[in-house]
């Protein structure tokens, strides 16, 4: 299936960038006429992994974060995480929920609430050479209102 | 965002406004931090009412206020959850750490 519409973007991972990445996603994934519930799901998704690319990827360190965002003539919204940071060791124990690898104050729930707000979650990972985490989630389609 | 703190009879309410995300938790924490070690309140609110984002970095805001509370025996009171910050609390099921409840009072 070929998108409708798709944008690409990239920043460094400061945390100042964490509002405008998920700010952005949503500013495009609006025009699909989304309900508040729906943009808010994806909104929280791209800002829990967006955070995993500043907090783990490159922790200590800013590189890039890139963002793609494809939007499909049924519905569906994909978004595309991706980074060149240290990557993950074993994917399956990062996704458990309250996992995690820092001490202080991360609450571990990162993949968990982007496996239960989105639809789809896929994550992708060479040690030392990145991260790609992609997600996917339909929009429910609206009968136009006119006026 | 911010927060505002106000301290009666012992009881202190932090009232959280604008988004919690990873990069503004810090400084959230920081300002609760500094006076809740002060004063040792026997009970810290959360007023969540004002806040319009908030991703798990505002879960790990709250565990992490609980486990300050517990130092000197203080509990946590979540209050006023808006309804789309509610599906994140409770995928993280706060309820044993603290009491999560509609209104302020």
């Amino acid at each position: 299936m070929k998108p409708v519409n798709e944008m690409s973007l990239s920043f460094p991972s400061c945390s100042a960038n964490e509002a405008f990445g998920r700010a952005a996603v949503s500013a495009f994934v609006a025009q699909l006429d989304p309900t508040v519930d729906e943009l808010c799901d994806i909104k929280t998704a791209v800002s829990e992994a967006v955070t995993n690319c500043i907090v783990h990827a490159y922790r200590n360190t800013i590189g890039t974060i890139y963002i793609t965002c494809r939007l499909y003539e049924n519905g569906e919204v994909m978004v595309r995480i991706r980074d060149r940071g240290c990557g993950i060791e074993n994917v399956e124990q990062a996704m458990q929920p309250l996992f995690t690898t820092q001490e202080g104050e991360r609450a571990g729930l990162g993949f968990a609430v982007m496996q239960s707000f989105m639809d789809r979650l896929h994550v992708f990972s060479k040690p030392g050479k990145g991260t790609v985490v992609t997600m996917k989630k339909a929009i429910a389609r609206r009968p136009a209102v006119h006026g | 965002m911010g927060v505002r703190l106000i301290l009666k009879e012992g009881v202190l309410t932090a009232v959280l406004s604008g988004e919690i995300d990873h990069h503004t938790a810090r400084e959230l924490r920081g300002e609760i931090d500094a006076t809740a070690s002060r004063v040792k309140p026997k009970k810290l609110i959360l007023d969540f009412s004002a806040v319009q984002f908030m991703d798990s970095s505002g879960i790990g805001l709250i565990m992490g206020r609980c486990k300050l509370m517990q130092m000197w025996s203080g509990t946590v009171d979540v209050v006023r959850l808006p309804p789309k910050i509610q599906k994140i609390v409770s995928l993280a099921g706060l309820n044993q750490l603290c009491t999560i409840r509609g209104e302020a009072d």
